[in-house]
Parts: C-alpha cells; sequence; structure tokens
C-alpha cells in the first residue's frame, strides 16, 4: 500500500534535483548515502562539514534559503545507528529546487557547527533546537533558551522525557482570594 | 418620622443590593488573551456578538482599571507567574471568569509546560467549557456572573471573605 | 546572486553597556501584541534602538503531542496552532501525512480542501489587517474586517459544525463532503466579499494616518527577506516572487487561473497591500473551485485501507464496522513506512512545512511544525531598528504574529 510510486512519488515535482546535478552535488559537499523518498532528495553529512557543505550548496548552487533545521531522536528507532538526526531544509529560490541535508550527532555532548554566519533565518532555529533537544551549536552568538524558562533544566522533545513532564508545570505559589 | 407611604419615584432596596446593581452592569473585563479563545474573545467584543448590551464593553488592557478577568487560552509555565502577577494588581472587587476548556482543565494540552487548569493558583469564579467556546456560551457566563454579583455581592466584599472562598477550588492533587 | 553579509546577531547589542538608553518591557499581556510575546525594547527618547524579542510565553508542546496522537487526532492539535485559519493549518498536516503514506485523494476532496484552505487564507488576512487597522487607530476598520470573518465562521459552521477549531480533514479525505446548503454559502460569499474589500479599501488606502504610519516603516530587502528565511505575505512584500501553491503545486492549485500578488518595496504598507490583493486573488480561486467541483467521493476507497468509513456505513454494516476498528485500534491502524518527509503548503502567514517520520505505526515518530511566524518574528529587531515606538505595533501587526504558531 506504501509502495504508491505512482502517485505519491511526485518524481515531477519541480523541486526535484535532476540527476547529474544531484550526483555532483553530493560529491561537492562531501555527502554519503544521498537517497530519495517521494520525490525529495536527502544528503547525509558528517557533522564536522556541515558548515562548509551548506557554504558551498549556498555559494555554488544557489541554495540561498535555509527553511527550517530540526532534530529527530532516535532513541528508539528501528535500525537507528545515531541518537539524533539534524535536519537542514535548502531552498533555491531562483531555481525552485529543494535538499534536505541530514546529520547525525550522538551523546555524550552532542555539537555541531552553527551556520548562523550563512543564514540569518537558523538563528532562532537552532536555538529552539537547543532548547528542545540539547544541541550545542558551536559559534552561535547567542545560544540560550527560547521556548522554555530559563530555569528548565531538561530537554523535553528527546524521547526519554515523558510527556506530562517531570512536574514542573505545578511548582508555582497558590494565590487564594484573600492573598490576592 | 415613620413613613407610611413612599412616593412614586422612591425605590427602597438595601445597599448591598444596590452597589452589586450598580457593578454587575458595568463589569470592565481585562481580557487576558493568550490563545485560541482570545480570538472568540475579540468576537465576542465585535459586532455581530456586541458584549455592549451586557455593560462589559469596555475592555482595558491595563488591570487596575478592571474588575473582570477573562482567561481566555491556555496559561503555560512561562506565563502563569504573569498571570498571577496582573490578577494581583487588579484592585477588588474582582472576578475572573476562567475560558475554555484549557485555561479551566489545561484541556488537550496535558503536556509538560501546560498549567492543568488556573484553578490551581488563582481563585476563578465562573468556568466556560468549550474549545473554544461560542462567544454565545462566554455572554451567558457574563449573564452568570453578573447574578452571582447580584446574590451575593456585599459592599464591604465579605463574599470573599468567608471560609468557603478561602478554599482553593480543587485539591492541588498532582497525579505523577 | 549578491549575498549580504550576514550580520553576526540580532542580540549582540545586549551586552554593550549603553547606560543612557530606556529600557521598556512590552508585553507579554499587552494589547497590541494580540496574543503573548515579549519585548524588551531599548529606547533612546522615542526611538527604537534595539529590540530583544522574548518568545515561548505559549508554548504548549505541540511537538511532544504529535509523539502521541495518531494522525487523525492530532488535526484538532493543529487546529490550535495558527488559530485564525484553522482550515489551513489541517489542509497542511494531512496532506503531509498523504504523502509521507503515498496516498492521493479524490479530486473533489482536493478541491473541496482548496477552497477551505482559501477561505481560510481570507479569514486570516481579515483579521491581520482589521487588527492592523486596530493597532494603528482605524477602529472601524477592524469592525469592518469581522464582518466577513463571521460569515466565513458560518460556513466552516455549515461545512463540520464547528465555527472556530474545525478538524475538517481525514487521512485520506474529509471528515464528510459538503452539504449544498455549505456550497450555496460560499457562492454567496464570494459574491459579496469584494464589496466589503472595497469598503475596507475606501476606509484605510488614501487614510493619511494609516499611511504615514506604515509606509517606509520596517523595511526589508529582497536580499535580507530570503537569507532570514521568509516566505508568504512577508517576503512577496519584499520582492520575492515565491509562492508554493505556483512553486510546487499541491492539491488541485495546477487547475486554477491566479496571480501571485508582489510587491516591491517591503514596509508595513506593502505588506497591507500584498494581503489584500491575496483575498482577492484566493476568492479567485474559490469561484473556480466551486464552479468546476468535481463529482464523486471525497475519501480515498477502502482498498487503500487509510480513509475512515462514514458513521452511516460504520453504524450500519459489518464490514464498515470491521474497516472502522481495524484503522482506530493502536495495534492495527495503518502501516506507515519507516521513513521522513519534509511536506511544505502555501499557509496565510507563509510556509508551513510538516517534517514527519515515521515508524510504522499510526503515530509519527517526530512531528515537527516549521511555522512561518516564528521566522518572522525572528525578523522583528531587524525590521524595528531605528523606528519609534509606536511603529513597533504597526510593524507587529503587518508581520501577523500567531502566538500559538510562533511557540506551538
Amino acid at each position: 500500500m506504501t509502495g504508491g510510486s505512482e502517485t505519491g512519488g511526485r518524481v515531477d515535482s519541480p523541486a526535484h534535483i535532476p540527476e547529474p546535478l544531484f550526483s555532483e552535488i553530493v560529491a561537492a559537499v562531501g555527502g554519503a548515502r544521498p537517497s530519495e523518498f517521494r520525490g525529495q532528495q536527502r544528503i547525509v553529512v558528517p557533522p564536522e562539514r556541515i558548515y562548509d557543505a551548506l557554504a558551498v550548496l549556498r555559494d555554488r548552487y544557489g541554495f540561498d534559503m535555509l527553511v527550517d533545521i530540526t532534530c529527530v531522536d532516535y532513541l528508539n528507532y528501528r535500525g537507528a545507528t545515531d541518537r539524533f538526526g539534524l535536519v537542514y531544509v535548502l531552498t533555491n529560490t531562483e531555481q525552485n529546487k529543494r535538499l534536505v541535508i541530514r546529520c547525525y550527532v550522538n551523546d555524550p555532548n552532542p555539537a555541531v557547527r552553527s551556520v548562523v554566519p550563512l543564514f540569518e533565518a537558523a538563528n532562532w532555529l537552532e536555538r529552539e533546537v537547543w532548547d528542545m533537544f540539547g544541541i550545542r551549536f558551536e559559534g552561535h552568538p547567542d545560544l540560550r533558551r527560547i521556548l522554555l524558562p530559563e530555569e528548565f533544566t531538561a530537554h523535553p522533545l528527546r524521547k526519554d522525557y515523558p510527556l506530562q513532564g517531570r512536574g514542573e508545570r505545578h511548582n508555582f505559589p497558590v494565590i487564594t482570594r484573600e492573598s490576592g | 418620622m415613620a413613613v407610611n407611604e413612599l412616593p412614586d419615584n422612591v425605590a427602597i432596596t438595601n445597599l448591598d443590593q444596590l452597589v452589586s446593581w450598580c457593578r454587575k452592569n458595568s463589569l470592565w473585563p481585562m481580557p487576558f488573551a493568550t490563545a485560541c479563545c482570545g480570538i472568540e474573545l475579540m468576537a465576542t467584543g465585535a459586532s455581530r456578538h456586541d458584549i455592549a448590551r451586557f455593560g462589559a464593553e469596555v475592555f482595558r488592557f491595563s488591570p487596575r482599571q478592571c474588575d473582570l478577568m477573562i482567561v481566555a487560552g491556555r496559561v503555560v509555565m512561562k506565563m502563569l507567574p504573569v498571570l498571577q502577577r496582573i490578577w494581583q494588581q487588579m484592585l477588588e472587587p474582582k472576578w475572573c471568569i476562567s475560558m475554555g476548556a484549557c485555561a479551566s482543565t489545561g484541556g488537550v494540552f496535558d503536556t509538560y509546560c501546560v498549567v492543568q487548569g488556573i484553578d490551581r493558583f488563582i481563585p476563578v469564579d465562573m468556568y466556560v467549557p468549550g474549545c473554544p467556546p461560542r462567544p454565545e456560551q462566554l455572554l451567558q457566563a457574563v449573564m452568570d456572573l453578573q447574578a452571582k454579583i447580584q446574590r451575593e455581592g456585599t459592599v464591604f466584599g465579605r463574599e470573599f471573605a468567608g471560609e468557603k472562598a478561602q478554599q482553593p477550588k480543587r485539591a492541588l492533587r498532582e497525579n505523577p | 546572486m549578491p549575498l549580504t553579509p550576514s550580520v553576526f546577531s540580532d542580540d549582540s547589542a545586549r551586552n554593550e553597556p549603553q547606560p543612557y538608553l530606556w529600557t521598556l518591557n512590552f508585553g507579554p499581556q499587552h494589547p497590541a501584541t494580540h496574543t503573548t510575546l515579549r519585548l524588551v525594547l531599548k529606547l533612546e527618547g522615542e526611538r527604537v534602538v534595539d529590540a530583544m524579542p522574548d518568545i515561548g510565553y505559549l508554548h504548549s508542546g505541540f511537538e511532544k503531542i504529535g509523539e502521541h496522537l495518531d494522525f487523525n487526532q492530532y488535526v484538532t492539535v493543529t487546529d490550535r496552532m495558527n488559530y485564525i485559519s484553522p482550515m489551513a493549518n489541517n489542509v497542511a498536516w494531512h496532506l503531509a501525512v498523504e504523502r509521507l503514506l503515498g496516498v492521493e485523494v479524490p479530486p473533489r476532496c482536493r478541491y473541496l480542501r482548496v477552497i477551505i484552505a482559501e477561505l481560510a487564507r481570507i479569514s486570516d488576512h481579515l483579521l491581520c489587517l482589521g487588527a492592523m487597522g486596530l493597532d494603528t487607530g482605524a477602529f472601524t476598520h477592524f469592525i469592518y474586517a469581522f464582518n466577513p470573518r463571521e460569515q466565513i465562521y458560518d460556513i466552516f459552521e455549515a461545512l463540520c459544525g464547528a465555527r472556530f477549531t474545525n478538524s475538517y480533514t481525514r487521512v485520506g479525505g474529509l471528515m464528510h463532503d459538503a452539504s449544498p446548503k455549505a456550497i450555496e454559502m460560499i457562492r454567496r460569499f464570494v459574491a459579496d466579499l469584494p464589496r466589503a474589500l472595497d469598503d475596507m479599501d475606501r476606509l484605510l488606502l488614501r487614510n493619511r494616518i494609516f499611511r504615514e504610519r506604515t509606509e517606509g516603516i520596517g523595511l526589508l530587502t529582497r536580499e535580507e527577506a530570503i537569507n532570514r528565511g521568509c516566505s508568504g505575505p512577508v517576503a512577496r512584500a519584499s520582492g520575492v516572487t515565491r509562492d508554493l501553491r505556483k512553486d510546487e503545486p499541491y492539491l488541485a492549485y495546477r487547475d486554477f487561473d491566479f496571480r501571485v500578488i508582489c510587491a516591491k518595496q517591503g514596509d508595513c504598507f506593502a505588506r497591507y497591500l500584498v494581503r489584500m490583493g491575496e483575498m482577492r486573488e484566493s476568492l479567485k480561486i474559490i469561484h473556480q473551485a466551486i464552479e468546476n467541483l468535481p463529482p464523486g467521493p471525497v475519501n480515498v476507497g477502502d482498498e487503500k485501507r487509510v480513509a475512515i468509513p462514514d458513521k452511516k456505513v460504520v453504524f450500519t454494516t459489518i464490514e464498515g464496522l470491521i474497516s472502522h476498528f481495524e484503522l482506530v485500534m493502536w495495534n492495527r491502524g495503518f502501516a506507515t513506512p519507516y521513513d521522513e518527509l519534509y511536506t511544505a503548503t502555501e499557509a496565510p502567514n507563509g510556509e508551513l512545512g510538516f517534517y514527519i517520520v515515521g515508524d510504522g505505526t499510526q503515530t509519527a515518530y517526530r512531528a515537527r511544525c516549521r511555522p512561518p511566524s516564528f521566522i518572522h518574528f525572528a525578523l522583528f529587531p531587524h525590521l524595528i531598528r531605528g523606528h519609534t515606538l509606536s511603529d513597533v505595533v504597526a510593524v507587529l501587526g503587518s508581520l501577523n504574529i500567531i502566538a500559538a504558531e510562533l511557540d506551538r
């Protein structure tokens, strides 16, 4: 049922990068395991090369917009070898192409180099990934928590953090009619 | 001198009733609108539903000018201290409507950072169910609150001083 | 292409000692923030030297919930994401899920989804522009904008029973088909709205106060817009001719004739005009879709095993009951591939993307939402620097920051 290449495959998508160019990009960014799923092309880049890869993509191949940075925690995922998978979604606004760059980091001290000098959009996105997953972005100008309070200690989107939290949400004083 | 017969334009009531009547018909809401319910709160104030019919149209964004706080939307960990502070800044007598499922119980957001009901931390007078409640429901809550003010209101706020009023509405049980 | 060298940080000025500056706290409970966001402004007199956004006052763990609710349940949470256009989020979420599953919905469903997504766009823009007028002192404009919004609520109510948080889409289709009454209401709305838009234009377009408060305020150049990841009306007002409905046509957008509204100035007024123009284009799309609405089913057939069957079938036939159970039982459900996909749609605010990781079950392993408001609010310090305090509300209004989408 999920074969779906005839309908959901969308190889005809305008965002698809044609073949000789795609292989060239894979070689240029030093990537490995190029793959494609439903017409979306992905390249895995080693974490120490992520900055250079994105710089090459921006300057040489015109991927000038960083659409999204996110992360996946593959703690209990079938067949996963690495703990965290970072996802960089890039778009070429001139030629309307899309490319997903993956890179995998591991405990302890998961860290990659920040891409804020390349893409201003990465500033808050990296802060969010730090907040939610605890992945450090080295060279980030202002790596603070963004969504959760400063005094929060956990990284809630990690798979070993419970949905209901650890009681942080009820750690407040109670105001009654009298005290109010 | 005993009054045997009242003139036509004189009515007799007690002072509590008169003050309550004044208060209930000129509620000034403080819209503590955080999320989706805030849009329905705006719709309640806008042309079709027109909260002005119930004397509560004077939305003031300064807590010091308000006597009715409408908490519309979920309150999260970072926001709760703000909510408490705004509640404390409001002058007595003051009332609170918890609008929507999220403000009353946390609603669908049973997550690590959403407070499971603001009544755990501040006093609440009216709960409006719904996610979000329709404007009609909010208007009903305003009317019910008016009835409550008329029923219990006293000049010196004795209704707030009783033993029962001091209890938090719900025991602070936390399921681990 | 020339790219501007990146200014290192918006927050770098924070650390330098500037004793002569006023610090003003703006929000999180402030009428012009509409919902909950906080700014710490550094002022020199009335001029804003720097602004430090502080967000997270509505962070409710949407993405964590997405890992615990199944694909059909999570649509209720997407409603609450950008709550002034919930239908657009419903469409975006289920489009992402269906693309992950490799399911193509029937033509009638695609058309109906286009119609509801465009209605949501109109309702979003109406609120944005109405509130922008409200913040810059034009209260009547807000009232004018809210009236058609109530009509859209009525349409949504006729379609799915809920006026606000709709949850109308399902995996592989819709909750149910649109009733003839709802279609008639949409027709009437398409005929009526241009007059309301004209009224709004007449109120504000030549209003000197409004124009002086918005023209030249919050300038964003094309290069910056791209480098900072802007999309939607904010980017198009800066001359980025990018619209996912044209560039990566999803649903049935290939079938319709419409223009992408762009402007060059990149100020608040241009963003106002772009939103205004987009509403008229949306009307064109709705008109074409409603007149050419294809017949047929709205859900994919039983053989795909993704769409929950109609309630009538469930309650009256054993086959329907079994197939319903097969889909909603935790250990059955539909099988997702062990793979991941980023799917973007053109939501009213910009590119709304979902990055879904499937793990064989009917629950996403990771449901990442790429919210346009989050990207756009990061722009704010850049846009406001050098303007006055009263421009803060104009810029905020023109960016249309929705806190629930910002913080999730």
